[in-house]
């Protein structure tokens, strides 16, 4: 399973790419897996206030329906509105174009209280 | 709604089952004599009432397109087989199921009800005349128990009756190639039984018995065997299967080919709350029979009506797929519940059963799907929503 080392983690299976003081964020190789056949993507309003580990976009595969969790803080800047026409970009490429949505985050340093590669890889086992 | 890979309640959930949300590794799974082999294929692993069942191999739009254009074949040992036999057999099961048992030829098969004192649904299952004074009753795995018991509490002298369930394996084998497939599995010249109807044959010294009936909307077959030779028959179907596209399929397939074709879900979209007639399926209850459990609720039902009726509905634009349990509005007043939604792999667009009160429940009525902070315009069409182009 695909976990880049460049990425920071969050248990809930979403991952963090710092681009300086904004977060973009997505779901994990492992999560999509998981799921498969991704068919819907709720994502977040612009503006929007994200607060760690609360709910803010929702991933629907044929057979259930799954809340996605902010990282980290902040306030949404970007969605990824290729996810309206074409949600399986987040099967086909979870951490490229299948992003969800980016924060510019509150305080930067919260991503390091998210897992590393390793602490992920561990976790997924 | 849970997070991601959080264990959540789904289509497969039977809501009667609370042991669906415990996670797998702390409640006591039955396996059906295939899991290794689903394990050994890759296939994601689910609790199902009692069981543990694949939910899908390859993914679940794959595996029901393979259905809808080739062929697929799902592993149903989890369901049950009752058996009762004797020279009153028929007569008492006539009194206990509301199809009509004396219009059963040897060898045929017909869908009926299993109801409780009210009317409500037990099971709904299939009933086979394998021998002149034999039936074989195929029930669902999450009532199996509660059938075998109820029935067994109404039984009558000179009938015996079995729970033959942990004796059989069973395979739906689904899809347009079907016949092409079981002539290259049994030998060309065997001659598979008529819609509805039951068949022994045998293959490498097992003996196999075919239904030719399924769950999908496709022509089919359920097979049942024992156990012990579950493995060699699976392994040798997929291998015949694999030049016409064969598919191992799991339980999330099954929902959305059976959901396409409006066929109820027990547990979803029927309940021991529910009669047939509500439910849309008076077909298969004969009210002509002078006896049967729940019969006079039924022909009640039947003549005056019942305040809520299960409908079939699609969503009227993209977005997110209906889901049980979410509201049914109208001009936003609340009419009803959803029991069964998904997005429909071949219309590609969300569709679902709900009950919803009468005044409500005509073909081209508008309504609206609540679904999280949005009411999404839908409206009730004729069942099935799939008809096969």
């Amino acid at each position: 399973m695909n976990v880049p080392d460049d990425l920071r983690y969050a248990e809930s299976h979403e991952w963090v790419r710092v681009e300086g003081e904004n977060a973009r964020v997505g779901i994990t190789d492992h999560a999509q897996a998981e799921l498969t056949d991704v068919v819907y993507v709720e994502l977040p309003k612009i503006d929007a206030k994200a607060t760690a580990k609360g709910q803010i976009a929702v991933v629907e595969s044929v057979k259930a329906a799954s809340d996605i969790y902010a990282p980290v803080s902040g306030t949404v800047v970007e969605v990824n509105k290729a996810l309206e026409s074409n949600p399986a970009l987040i099967n086909t490429d979870p951490f490229g174009e299948g992003w969800i949505f980016v924060v510019k985050m509150d305080a930067p340093d919260d991503v390091k209280q998210l897992k590393d590669a390793a602490g992920y890889r561990q976790q997924i086992g | 709604m849970h997070g991601l890979l959080q264990l959540q309640r789904s289509a497969f959930d039977s809501p009667l089952d609370a042991s669906t949300l415990t996670p797998m590794t702390e409640a006591a799974q039955k396996k059906t004599p295939l899991y290794d082999e689903h394990v050994r294929l890759g296939a994601k692993m689910i609790p199902f009432g009692d069981w543990i069942m694949p939910v899908q191999y390859s993914g679940i739009i794959d595996e029901h397109q393979a259905v809808r254009n080739n062929v697929g074949v799902f592993d149903i040992s989890h369901m049950g087989q009752l058996v009762a036999k004797g020279a009153g057999a028929g007569a008492w099961l006539n009194e206990m199921l509301t199809n009509n048992i004396d219009k059963l030829e040897v060898g045929g098969g017909q869908y009926t009800f299993l109801l409780n004192e009210r009317g409500g649904i037990i099971d709904d299952l299939i009933v086979y005349r394998t021998e002149p004074e034999t039936f074989l009753l195929v029930v669902n795995a999450s009532r199996c128990d509660e059938d075998f018991a109820w029935l067994q509490k109404h039984l009558i002298g000179g009938v015996t009756f079995e729970n033959r369930s942990a004796d059989f394996a069973g395979l739906a084998i689904q899809g347009p190639r079907v016949v092409e497939l079981l002539q290259k599995f049994l030998g060309g010249e065997a001659e598979l039984p008529a819609r509805n109807q039951i068949k022994d044959f045998e293959w490498r010294g097992v003996k196999v018995t075919i239904a030719r009936t399924g769950y999908t909307g496709e022509d089919g077959v359920e097979a049942f065997f024992p156990a012990n030779d579950a493995a060699k028959v699976w392994n040798g179907l997929l291998e015949e299967g694999k030049e016409l596209g064969i598919r191992p399929c799991g339980l999330g397939a099954r929902d959305t080919l059976r959901l396409e074709m409006c066929y109820p879900l027990n547990g979803s979209d029927l309940s021991p709350e529910r009669n047939p007639i509500e439910a849309g399926l008076g077909f298969f209850v004969d009210l002509k029979k002078p006896k049967f459990v729940g019969r006079d609720v039924l022909a009640n039902a039947k003549e005056n009506g019942t305040p809520e009726r299960l409908v079939a509905f699609r969503m009227k634009s993209k977005g997110p797929p209906p889901r049980p349990h979410y509201s049914v509005l109208q001009n936003g007043t609340r009419v009803g519940e959803v029991t069964s939604g998904s997005l429909s792999p071949s219309l590609n667009e969300g569709i679902g059963m709900a009950y919803v009160t009468a005044a409500q429940a005509k073909v081209g009525t508008e309504i609206e799907i609540e679904i999280r902070d949005r009411k999404l315009a839908a409206i009730i069409e004729k069942k099935p929503l799939y008809k096969k182009p």
